[in-house]
Parts: structure tokens; sequence; C-alpha cells
């Protein structure tokens, strides 16, 4: 007979998670584990198909000996942590100062124009997430997004034209 | 001292302790400089900015909190270019700040406010529109208003460092950040209440006090908390007479502990709850009266005289409650004595008192506090202190940051009561027989040479494991180690076995034994004398009165109660019951007024609290505290020592002329003057053989042994009324039944499903939880509900239903 005894919240990580977490945990001091933190949300985040749910943080929280809601500070923090579902495809635009100086504000417009969704909202085939994120390090070309895991610069309406024909066409894997 | 720095603020010289911060060197000097997220006792965040100092040499403004003193630093608080940084930090922090001081319960008081007159500017450059937050929920304690808040994250800390459970936090980032809980909800600290006092601004602020008053309307008078032996500072606010909130003490003091446990702060609450007795009552030919103070003394002091005509005086007894003044205990028991009787107790939460011959005069500390958070090493025997004594659990937490290693032997607890931070370094649940097997094995393990015969056969028999050979050689090693015993340990039926065994322990280690005192002013009620077999200053008498425990089974005919709920006060309010009944008149001197008074008494008279009187308290270290009503008297009210003085005339005894509470104290005080301090400070360690230690009652197969905890909230009479305590998790720890996961496995029980509970005749069917806070063979089954109280102490069946 096994007992529902609350508390831990473990066992929502996958095997092939907790290994890779382990890994990280490994960098660091014993005592200094919750310094996988970052490592262990990603991982988890694409344990469940690029989005953290609260159950997921708690894991991580239980998994690091952490506060929960230590952890929450770190997911909403960092603007690569999804708290929500979010589309096949995420496009992360920078609004910070660098970016806004060069045209963020236009670039927005466009894509919310284009996708008919707001800032934070995913079109309803669910395959474009648009979210506004701050600073990526790339201020050199601003203005810039992220979409997947790749970098887009000196955006102007063509650039931005040709990259969502190709994410609604899905021709391109992010 | 020689080893001091010079440096320099606003042109004075001033020699400093090197490595101390500026803002605190700055505070001691009477520099002001203002702060929002800098508190002294909290972690540095230095996020706020409002403490900018210029510093010779230094090419920008520095924060006065995160700057440490270095010989020869001059240093400039209101320089131009200071006044210049602290307009522009306010005007900043201003920036999403509402402009509701109106409106805001923190208007008066409020740090924000008074910074911005003080350095701030009039005017902002800001026009645009401010943010908005969402408020958290959290709970019946703590309102919330998140657009206030300036984001110094005292609370965040407070909540990490010293409740240490980190249940706030400051999710998002740059203008997205709040403050709030990761699951909506209430916060679970039962300390949760100091944020309140710790938030600059009007973000938190308290629920209960809500739109009641304005700070400027407010009395305050300082008292003494009687929810805990810790003898706590409060601060009671009132209002033409009216309770409007209790808070700490001045929040900056160093020299003194600034938190409050949210029992301290929210209990007053219930001083005017619907129970509250408010005129002398009679009950005539079965029939209750309220009648003038006249009649009623004059009733009560007939049916006393009735009982010792009738019975003779034997038949009389006394109990009192835990948070009566010390004055008020003596008269008690000198009314009693003079009437003749010697049944007197205070003690219905200890249930072995076989050893009253050897014992110190009160379970107490048996240190001074600072002694006590010295020790580097703590084994907490039989405790659930933040159940029991929240700030005491602080205080360990503390002293475990501080490097102390804290072990527990718990005798089963509330499910979320981690003692430290970091974690204990030992934490085991035994049933309440395996905790003195531990304690045997751990005496034996250290090969003391005692002197009780009985114990040397018992310690000879015991083998040790590795577990016990490991705490008794870290008790030998250590520098000073503390034995501190809870209520797990104190409301034992074999106490006197384990002080014994403590006792054998520190002799061998040079441990301290310390008992976490039950009850506010226990001890205060030990000197006093309202005990069977010590007169009022500790002296032993030679003829003992009975005992509680004994008095339940004694022909009593006429009791007198002292501020005391005994159908919930006591580990055995079922026996007490019994007790009452069966007396024929039943005296009550209480402020509350329970329907079951109303069955088993016979006068009521209304008392005040320990908020409108006037004595002395000693706490559980031994310390006298002296306390001034901070209330006035509520309706018809009075001091119970005046009560007991006019008792005392009616009965025309001798002794009772006092004209008022210093004319008692300096009684109590004469007659404790010729007792040794060791007894005073309830240390008195002489311990023999000169008893027998009841035998364990084991439990048979379907039995559980109860775990008896006193649950945080219904710890007493002003507690279990404070409506707003009753609400959140702490209060439903009460009404819980747990059983340990083993146990419900080998008994068949279904999660889901009610249990069938039974002692002797007595059964009832009760919802259940699982937890894993227990030891197998256990169950917890709280006292001081009214629904579990028909259940005493001892083991109990349990079945499936």
């Amino acid at each position: 007979m096994s007992l529902p005894v609350s508390g831990a919240e473990s066992h929502l990580i996958t095997a092939a998670s907790c290994a890779e977490i382990d890994k990280w945990v490994a960098k660091y001091p014993p005592e200094r584990k919750q310094s996988a933190v970052m490592a262990a949300l990603r991982i988890v985040q694409e344990q469940n198909g690029g989005w953290l749910s609260d159950g997921l943080i708690a894991a991580v929280a239980d998994y690091l000996g952490m506060p929960a809601v230590a952890v929450y500070e770190v997911a909403t923090f960092y603007s690569m942590y999804q708290l929500e579902p979010v589309g096949r495809h995420k496009i992360s635009v920078c609004t910070n100062i660098s970016c806004l100086l060069r045209g963020s504000e236009t670039v927005v417009a466009h894509l919310e124009r284009r996708l008919g969704i707001k800032l934070g909202e995913t079109t309803a085939d669910g395959k474009i997430t648009l979210k506004e994120v701050e600073c990526l390090g790339a201020c050199v070309n601003a203005p810039m997004l992220q979409v997947g895991k790749r970098y887009l610069e000196k955006l102007t309406p063509e650039t931005l034209d040709a990259l969502l024909d190709d994410l609604q066409g899905d021709q391109v894997n992010g | 001292m020689s080893n001091l720095i010079n440096i320099e603020i606003d042109g004075i010289t001033m020699a400093v302790v090197p490595g101390s911060r500026l803002i605190d060197v700055a505070d001691e000097q009477g520099v002001t400089i203002p702060r929002f997220c800098y508190h002294s006792k909290l972690s540095l965040a230095a996020s706020c900015r409002m403490c900018l100092v210029e510093i010779e040499r230094a090419p920008k403004p520095m924060p006065a909190c995160s700057t440490t003193v270095t010989e020869g630093m001059k240093v400039y608080t209101r320089s131009p270019k200071v006044i210049a940084s602290q307009r522009s930090v306010m005007e900043f922090l201003l920036i999403n700040h509402p402009l509701d001081c109106p409106v805001c319960d923190q208007g008066g008081e409020c740090e924000l406010q008074e910074i911005a007159v003080g350095y701030g500017r009039d005017g902002s450059a800001y026009g645009e529109v401010k943010r908005q937050v969402v408020n958290p929920d959290l709970g019946a304690l703590i309102a919330t208003d998140m657009n206030r808040c300036i984001h110094c994250t005292r609370c965040v800390r407070f909540g990490d460092e010293i409740a240490g459970m980190m249940e706030l936090g400051a999710p998002g980032r740059g203008e997205h950040m709040h403050i709030s809980t990761f699951i909506q909800g209430s916060v679970e600290s039962e300390l949760s209440g100091n944020v309140i006092d710790l938030c600059p601004v009007g973000a938190l602020t308290s629920k209960p006090y809500r739109y009641r008053a304005r700070p400027w309307e407010l009395q305050s008078a300082t008292t003494i908390s009687l929810h805990d032996s810790l003898g706590t500072r409060i601060v009671v606010d009132s209002r033409r007479g009216e309770m409007m909130r209790v808070v700490a003490t001045e929040m900056n003091d160093p020299e003194s502990e600034c938190w409050i446990s949210d029992r301290d702060r929210f209990s007053s609450l219930a001083l005017s709850s619907e129970d509250r007795l408010v005129q002398p009552m009679i009950k005539v030919d079965g029939q209750w009266q309220s009648v003038d103070w006249d009649r009623a003394l004059t009733f009560a002091a007939e049916g006393l005289q009735k009982v010792i005509n009738n019975y003779g005086s034997d038949a009389l007894a006394a109990l009192a409650g835990l948070t009566q003044v010390n004055e008020e205990y003596y008269l008690l028991q000198k009314l009693l004595r003079s009437l003749g009787s010697n049944n007197l107790d205070h003690r219905l939460y200890q249930v072995d008192c076989n050893d009253d011959a050897t014992a110190p005069l009160y379970n107490g500390f048996g240190q001074s506090p600072r002694d006590l958070e010295r020790s580097d090493l703590f084994l907490v025997i039989g405790a659930d202190l933040r159940r029991e004594i929240p700030l005491l659990a602080q205080r360990l937490r503390s002293a475990a940051r501080h490097g102390a290693t804290v072990m527990s032997l718990n005798c089963g607890g509330t499910p979320e009561r981690r003692v430290t931070h970091p974690a204990a370094a030992l934490e085991i649940n035994l049933s309440p027989q395996a905790l003195v097997d531990e304690l045997l094995a751990i005496a034996a393990a250290l090969h003391p040479s005692t002197t009780a015969k009985t114990l040397t056969k018992q310690l000879a028999a015991v083998t040790v494991n590795e577990r016990q050979q490991q705490i008794a050689t870290a008790l030998k090693n250590a520098n000073h180690a503390t034995l501190l015993l809870g209520a797990g340990a104190q409301s034992h039926s074999q106490l006197s076995l384990i002080r014994q065994l403590c006792h054998v322990i520190a002799a061998a280690t040079g441990a301290v034994v310390s008992f976490a005192t039950i009850g506010g002013n226990a001890a205060g009620a030990a000197l006093a004398g309202v005990l069977p077999h010590r007169k009022a200053g500790g002296e032993r008498l030679e003829r003992s009165g009975l005992d509680w425990q004994q008095m339940l089974a004694a022909p009593l005919k006429g009791v007198v109660l002292l501020g005391l709920e005994p159908e919930l006060d006591s580990v055995d309010a079922a026996s007490l019951m019994r007790l009452l009944k069966a007396s024929e008149f039943n005296l009550l001197l209480t402020p509350f007024a329970s329907p079951a008074m109303y069955d088993y008494g016979d006068v009521l008279l209304p008392i005040a609290t320990w908020f409108e009187s006037a004595g002395s308290t000693m706490n559980g270290y031994g310390e006298w505290h002296q306390i001034s009503p901070a209330l006035p008297l509520y309706g018809a009210a009075r001091p119970a020592w005046k009560i007991l003085r006019v008792l005392g005339n009616l009965l025309n005894l001798s002794g009772f002329s006092q004209m008022s509470i210093e004319d008692c104290r300096r009684e109590l005080q004469a007659a404790s003057a010729v007792t040794p301090a060791a007894v005073r400070s309830g240390c008195d360690g002489e311990m023999s053989a000169a008893y027998d230690a009841p035998s364990a009652v084991l439990p048979a197969a379907g039995e559980l042994q109860r775990i008896a905890a006193l649950p945080l909230y219904q710890s007493d009479m002003l507690v279990r009324r404070s409506a707003v305590l009753q609400q959140g998790a702490i209060a439903a720890e009460a009404q819980q039944v747990a059983i340990a996961p083993s146990d419900a496995e080998a008994l068949n029980l279904v999660v889901g499903r009610a249990v069938e509970l039974s002692q002797g005749s007595v059964t009832a069917q009760l919802p259940w939880q699982l937890s894993r806070n227990l030891a197998a063979g256990t169950i917890y089954l709280p006292t001081g509900v009214a629904a579990l109280a028909q259940f005493d102490h001892g083991n109990i069946a349990v079945r499936g239903v």
C-alpha cells in the first residue's frame, strides 16, 4: 500500500532530468547545491515542453533543498523561463534601452500587427508566442530579438516579415 | 580600549570599534541617517540607497549600511552632495508610491512619510502612470497593499533569516518585481506578524487593526506577554481605554530582541469576546443570577465555609491557571492555607509529580537567557518548540546560524516544525517510551557514577547503539551543552525518571538541564506557593497537601479555580471535569465564562486579565518583571487579588488587610528572601532516589501511545478566543488527529475514512491524517480542544471504520 504523504514533489522530475541536474550539482560544493537552480529550471522546462508549472518549480525546490519561493524568484526573474504553456516558437523581443533607442517599439508593433496578438500572448494556432524580454547582450546590433536559440539583429520590417513567413510555414526549427 | 579607531562624522571626531558598520556608529553617536532597507537584526540588502553619505576621497556617495568604518575615515551626512543624493533617491522611491496617505493605516507612523518630509523635495519629474500590483492574500493577520511597497525586502529577509521559513519572496524583475508568496494563500509562520512592524511603508499592515485608529490617538503601555514563559515585552496601544493593537517594543533597540510571536500580537483581540464575564454570577437552586459584588462575595464565602463545616478543610482545594500575577497566586494559597488546606496546584500539564520531594521549585530554564543562547550544543528533548514557545525556537535558530549544533529527540509534533535553520544535525522521532530508553542509553554511554540503585541496575542493562554513543560524545565534547526539555518531556508519564536521567547526563558532561517552562507565569505560581508541598517562597512543607493527580481520586467538596478553564487547560481535562462535577461548591475567578463553567460552577467572579492587571510575574529564567495595567478594567471585573483579600476578610481570616498590590508583593518577597537563589531560578539540582519512578504503561495490541500536544493557538483562555488566530493552518492543527504511516498500514486504516478511537468507556469517530513527524506506535491527539477533551493522556485503542 502506498500512502500519499504530502511534501515530496521531486517525483515530477524524470530520471533523465535528475541525472542531468546532478551533473550541475556536482560542479558546486555540497552545501551550495542551490547554485544549480538555473540549470535545473532549464532542464525541467525542456522536459515539460518549454514551460515551468508550479509543481515543477516546487519539485526543483525540493530537489535542491531550497524554499519554493526562492526558486520562484529565479523563475520569474529570468525571461528564458516560461511560467505558462508557450507556442512552438518563442519570439523574445528586447525592449531594453539600446533596442528602445534603435526602434524596438516599431518592431513590437509590427510583430503584434502581423500576428494579431499582444506581447505575452500566443497565436490561436499555437505556433508562435511573442514575449518582451530584457537585454540579451546584443546591443551593438540593436534592435534585436531571439527566436528559439537564434539571435536576429539589426531588425527591419523586411527581416521581420521573412522570419514570420518562415515560422508560419514552419520552415524554421527554433 | 586601545583597539579603537578614529573617524570623523560631520566634523566630530569619535573613537569607534573597527569593523563596525558606519550606520550603526552614526546611530550610537546620535547622527541621523535615513534608511529603509537596513535593519540591525537582518542581513544587509543595501538596495534602497537612502543611507547614502559622502566619504572623503570616495568618488561617489556610499551607503552607510554596507560601509565599514576605517581609520581616519571622514564622513559627511549633510553635505550638498549628500542632500542632493537623498532628494534624488527619495524622488525615485516615490515614483510608484501612491499618494494615499490619508487612507493608509501607516499614515502618521510611516517611515516613508517621515523621511519624505525630512529629506525629499516637494515635486517629482515623473509624470507617467504609476504601476499597479496585485495584492497577495496573506491570511487573516496581515493586510496587503502592494502598490505602496518600495522593495526594501525587510519582510523577505525576516522570513528567511528569523522566522526560519521563507514564505514571502520578491518574484519578477525590475518594474515587475513585487513581494508575494509562491502559492497564493496565507503565510504560516508563527512569527509572521513581525513583518507588520518591519514594513517601513503601508504595504503590510495589521488586518485586524485596519482602519480602527490613527497612531496619534493611541495611548501606549508596555507590559509582559504571559502566553509563554519567556516574558516577552509587548506594547499595548489603546484608544480611550479600548484595546486597539499590540506591537513589539522599539524595533531598533540593539540590546533587546524586537520580535514578538503572533500569539502575543493577536491574542488581545479576545479581550472583548462574547464569553467575557462582565458581572458576578451565582447559582441559586440551579438558576444563575447576575448579582452585585457584595452579594456574590458573601455567597462565595458562605459556600466555602459550608464545605469546611460539613466536610473539614481537607475537602477544599484550589487550582490555578498559568497567566495570573504572583501576588494573586500568593493570596490564593494564603486563603487556602489559612482555611487549613494545602491542596493547591497549578501544574495541570504535569502528570508525574512523584519526585516533588527532590525536584526543583519549578521546571525552569536553570540558566540566564544569555547563557542559554551561548550554548554550542542543544539536545532538545520532547519539544515541539515552534508550537510551544515560538520565540525560543527562533533563539535556537539564531544560535544554530552562529554555529551551535542542535540535536532533537522529538516526541512527535506538527507536520512542519523544523526548529533550526540550517536543519538540525540530528532529528529523530521517538515514542514516549522510546524517549526514555534513548535517554537511558545516552546516560549509560557516559558510564555515570549514580547513587540511585534502581537506576544503576537499569543503566547496566542497556545496550548502547552508535547514535546514542555519538550524542553522548557530542555532549561530553561541547563547551556548553544544554538539555532542553519541552512539553513532551514535562507532560510525560515518567517525567521524574526523565529528570533524573537528565541530571545524570548533566553530571557526567557538564551540560545544563533546561526546562522550557510551560505557561506564562508557572514559575510565579510555584514561587508564590500554589503547590501542595511548598509554602510561598518555596520552602518545603512537612505535611504536603494533595497534588492535582491525587485530588482526582480524593472526595473533594469545594474547589476554588483561579484563571483556569479546567475543561481545556489540562492534559487530563476529562478527570478534572469528573472531580468538579462531584464537588459540591466550585468557586471560579475567571475573566471568561464558558458554557461548561455554567454547568459545574456555583459562583463566577469576573477578574481582570493580565492586560488589565498590576503585579509581578516571574519568567522561566527566574527573572521578575513588574507590570502595570495596560488597559482599564473590563465591565464589573476586579483584579483577582482584591477579590481574594475580601474573601479572606469575609471568612474572618487574619493577614488579609493588604491595602495595595505592593503590600501583597512585599509579603511574597519577604517569604522568598529566605529561599536560596538556585531554588528561585528553578535549577535546584539536588537529585536522589527518594521517590518511586512510575513504570510505563505500554500500549497493548491495537493501541497507540498518545502524544497530547498543546496546540499553539489553544494554549490559554485568551488565545483560544482570538478569532483571527483561529483561522489558518496553525489553528487547524488543533483539530487534527495524526498517525504515522507505518501504524496506519499495520492497523489497516484507509486514508480519507474516519478512525474509531477508544479509551475506557470513551469512544469517538474522528477524521485523521498521516504524519511523517510521528514515531511508530504513537497518535497525535491534541489537548485544549473540546472535541478531544474526553480522552486522558493514556494509551488509545485505534480501529479503522
